[in-house]
């Protein structure tokens, strides 16, 4: 296969990973951050206590994030075709990527927020600021960098789950290596489109760190 | 101004509180001495509730805080300043925006905020810092930040939780100074805790000790240099204990300079033995205790004497 073959292939997939990565961060972090937020707000010692309720999301957070994604993305077809009408194609495959990663996210977004500390939120408290507030104010902007962490890490996964989606038809770099690097024997793409998505992993994160740092005054 | 009354707090087996009363008048600068554990912190937490006391009462300028459902609790919050001995900063803030965050909370028209983090700044001597970011401040510079944030509501209670626990020696007297000035000039009422005698030495009108979840003893300074035994003055003016037989512990309040020792020897041609003593600056004035003994001469006449020119003999 020549340069000018794989040219239009490799435009083509690296959109659809795009498109798919792009969506799904989206409306993991849509999703995900409010569930974060209420892993920690609902703990024993939170700002607003209901472990039992904390019990409940730990566990489906716990269930979403022990299934491998490919088992999942083929587990909830129906629940897809309920949301976007099709289970194949790109628009298909955000879905299980968003299904996916939430609980990821909402654990790392759990993790950051614990790392504000305790006697900022008590400050806050002592100042007569509400729950709300709480969480707008002080633990969210006080997380932030760890925030963008999460956001990063959760961007690269999706990278890596969204080579599954060749199986359901989403495209994408990881479907092309698989397709004509593997199937076909197509050696030069394979090795091209492996390094496109190890530079791409590297750009992100990259990025990530920087604003992580570029947001962090301790 | 404040008003706790029989406060216990028990976390499963442990009492932190056991029946702690405490009585902080208009205007007085009142500290809780104590060794860590002895309950001081979960005190003055239980004083706004950010400790929900097991049993007891808490009134703050004539509100009793523990019958408030939490929206007005709140609201009564809002009028209870409170600094932290590891500052409590929001790092995501300015200066400005750290002194800002009550103002917020209150719902304070920006302009008018504005115009009130200047104004608290210069009040705690950081003008013109606003826009600098707490990491880049030393210690004592981000207590006075501190102390700007909680006078932001126009408190009439400051909370101070070992405030200058964390401080160098020389940071420690300025923002002790600081608590001075502002409780002078503003009327501030400050109840203060630490493990610190100097810092009740410096600025303290009264204290409470501490131990083991009860006050051992309470009242002003003044007062309790003038009872015989009392722990603070004994930790205050550390004597050779137990006393030598035979001699007697003067206390000097009032002006400690005046030479009434000098004037016993010639009246009553004693020969007074002096075994140890110190002079002590306290907020309310200068306290001398001196430890002597008297022999050869009218002993009796002298201690009737030194007892009338307002020397505590004992």
């Amino acid at each position: 296969m020549t340069w000018d073959e794989m040219g239009p292939l490799l435009w083509e997939a690296a959109g659809q990973t795009a498109q798919m990565v792009g969506w799904s961060t989206l409306f993991t972090v849509l999703f995900g951050l409010p569930l974060g937020v209420a892993l920690v707000v609902f703990d024993r010692g939170g700002l607003r206590p209901a472990p039992a309720l904390k019990s409940v999301l730990g566990v489906v957070v716990n269930v979403g994030r022990s299934l491998p994604f490919i088992v999942l993305m083929i587990a909830i077809i129906p629940f897809t075709r309920l949301v976007v009408g099709t289970t194949i194609g790109t628009a298909a495959v955000v879905v299980p990527l968003t299904v996916g990663a939430v609980p990821f996210f909402a654990r790392l977004v759990e993790t950051a927020l614990r790392e504000v500390g305790a006697d900022v939120v008590q400050a806050a408290q002592a100042m007569g600021a509400g729950r709300t507030t709480i969480v707008r104010k002080v633990l969210l902007p006080e997380a932030l960098p760890g925030l963008v962490a999460a956001v990063t890490v959760t961007v690269v996964a999706l990278i890596g789950y969204s080579a599954m989606a060749g199986t359901i038809g989403g495209g994408g770099l990881g479907d092309l290596a698989v397709r004509y690097g593997y199937q076909r024997f197509e050696t030069l793409l394979m090795i091209v489109t492996v390094v496109l998505l190890v530079v791409l992993v590297q750009l992100i994160q990259s990025l990530g760190d920087l604003v992580a740092r570029r947001l962090s005054h301790r | 101004m404040i008003q706790a009354s029989g406060l216990r707090k028990v976390y499963g087996n442990t009492v932190a509180l056991d029946g702690v009363s405490l009585h902080v008048r208009e205007g007085e600068i009142y500290g809780v001495l104590g060794q860590s554990g002895a309950g001081k912190s979960t005190l003055l937490r239980c004083v706004n509730l950010l400790e929900r006391p097991t049993a007891g009462t808490v009134t703050v300028a004539g509100q009793d805080l523990t019958a408030l459902r939490s929206g007005e609790l709140n609201r009564a919050r809002q009028r209870i300043g409170m600094i932290h001995q590891h500052f409590a900063l929001l790092s995501s803030r300015t200066v400005a925006g750290n002194v800002a965050f009550p103002l917020e909370v209150m719902g304070v028209p920006k302009a008018e905020r504005e115009r009130r983090v200047a104004e608290l700044l210069d009040l705690v001597g950081l003008g013109g810092r606003g826009g600098d970011r707490p990491n880049q401040l030393s210690g004592g510079q981000k207590q006075r930040v501190g102390i700007a944030r909680a006078l932001a509501g126009n408190p009439s209670v400051l909370l101070s939780d070992e405030a200058t626990s964390a401080l160098d020696p020389a940071t420690t007297q300025s923002i002790l100074a600081l608590l001075k000035r502002l409780n002078t000039e503003l009327g501030l009422t400050i109840l203060l805790i630490t493990h610190e005698m100097n810092v009740v030495k410096s600025v303290c009108d009264s204290v409470a000790i501490m131990a083991d979840g009860r006050v051992e003893e309470s009242g002003t300074i003044a007062d309790l240099i003038r009872t015989p035994g009392s722990r603070l003055t004994r930790e205050i003016f550390p004597l050779p204990e137990p006393a030598p037989a035979g001699s007697v512990t003067l206390t000097f309040t009032g002006d400690p300079r005046q030479a009434v020792v000098s004037e016993v020897v010639r009246k009553f041609d004693v020969d007074v033995n002096i075994l140890g003593g110190s002079i002590e600056d306290l907020a309310g004035g200068a306290v001398g205790r001196l430890r002597v003994s008297l022999s050869g001469g009218e002993e009796a006449g002298a201690l009737a004497f030194l007892r009338s020119r307002g020397v505590l003999v004992s």
